[in-house]
């Protein structure tokens, strides 16, 4: 563990506390969180379909539901960071599984539909390039019937041709991130082994940058 | 971009990529490492590969890095 700075020590300190000075304390961490919450609310206004008092209304439940489960492990702050950097991370996270939760109120498409045309508009094929729109659509069909599992097709028709958000398909599916971008990771590494295989891509398996 | 190179852009993987569990686990340390100096992504390679990929953790981290930047102001 590392030593904590004076005032992450003094939260710390004063959270795990009794009395008017814990209560204290969090009021001014709510305080903050709302803040946060606000501020992370309005940055990602242009994604959300929301706006107004329900936008509000997100950033008072993600500041409400951060600050509970800062309190809960509140035993796991190491200091590797400032308290207030790490307890920030609880809220921003709020904000990210409220607004997946959200997508599924007025979906666009259902997370099923296999509508390969879409495939080249999310690739940004211009409508007039028929020839290549189709071709690109096919070798990619073809690649996904034949080395993806039905999971990894699953979570790669929601995201990519119907646009469901990563965050959104965990609602659905009941999932982890983590789990939901492994899925797709693996997917994503199979396709192109696959298109490179057909030679349609180059044969480079990875880049780093 | 478009057509066969976004589709390319979009399938390639980078084995250094830690994957969403690790990346949230220590995203507040890199948040603050990023906001001190940008050139400290280099010490987090792994990190910095997820969240050039990972959609929903690179706007997390976006939002993480705005608040540690507002808060010091």
């Amino acid at each position: 563990m590392t030593p904590a700075d004076p005032d992450s020590d003094h939260w710390v300190r004063t959270l795990s506390g009794t009395g008017l000075e814990q209560e204290e304390a969090l009021a001014r961490l709510h305080e903050l969180l709302l803040k946060i919450a606000k501020g992370e609310t309005s940055r990602r206004g242009g994604q959300l379909r929301i706006s107004g008092p329900e936008l509000d209304d997100l950033a008072y439940q993600a500041a409400a539901d951060a600050l509970l489960a800062i309190l809960r492990k509140l035993g796991q702050f190491r200091g590797e960071s400032r308290f207030t950097t790490w307890a920030y991370k609880f809220v921003i996270f709020e904000v990210s599984a409220k607004v997946g939760r959200h997508f599924w109120r007025n979906p666009a498409v259902p997370m099923d539909t296999e509508d390969w045309d879409r495939l080249a508009d999310q690739f940004g094929l211009e409508p007039d390039r028929e020839a290549e729109r189709r071709e690109l659509a096919g070798a990619v069909r073809r690649a996904v019937d034949e080395h993806l599992t039905e999971r990894q097709r699953k979570v790669f028709v929601a995201i990519v041709l119907n646009g469901v958000p990563l965050d959104a398909l965990v609602v659905e599916l009941g999932s982890t991130r983590n789990a939901i971008y492994k899925t797709m990771f693996d997917a994503r590494r199979k396709l192109r082994a696959a298109l490179a295989a057909n030679g349609y891509l180059d044969d480079e398996t990875s880049r780093h940058s | 971009m478009n057509g066969w190179s976004a589709l390319d852009d979009f399938l390639r993987t980078d084995p250094r990529d830690v994957g969403c569990a690790e990346a949230m686990e220590l995203l507040h340390v890199y948040a603050e490492l990023v906001a001190a100096d940008a050139s400290a992504a280099e010490s987090y390679p792994g990190i910095a590969a997820h969240l050039r990929a990972c959609g929903p953790c690179g706007e997390d981290f976006a939002g993480l890095l705005t608040a540690v930047r507002g808060s010091a102001e």
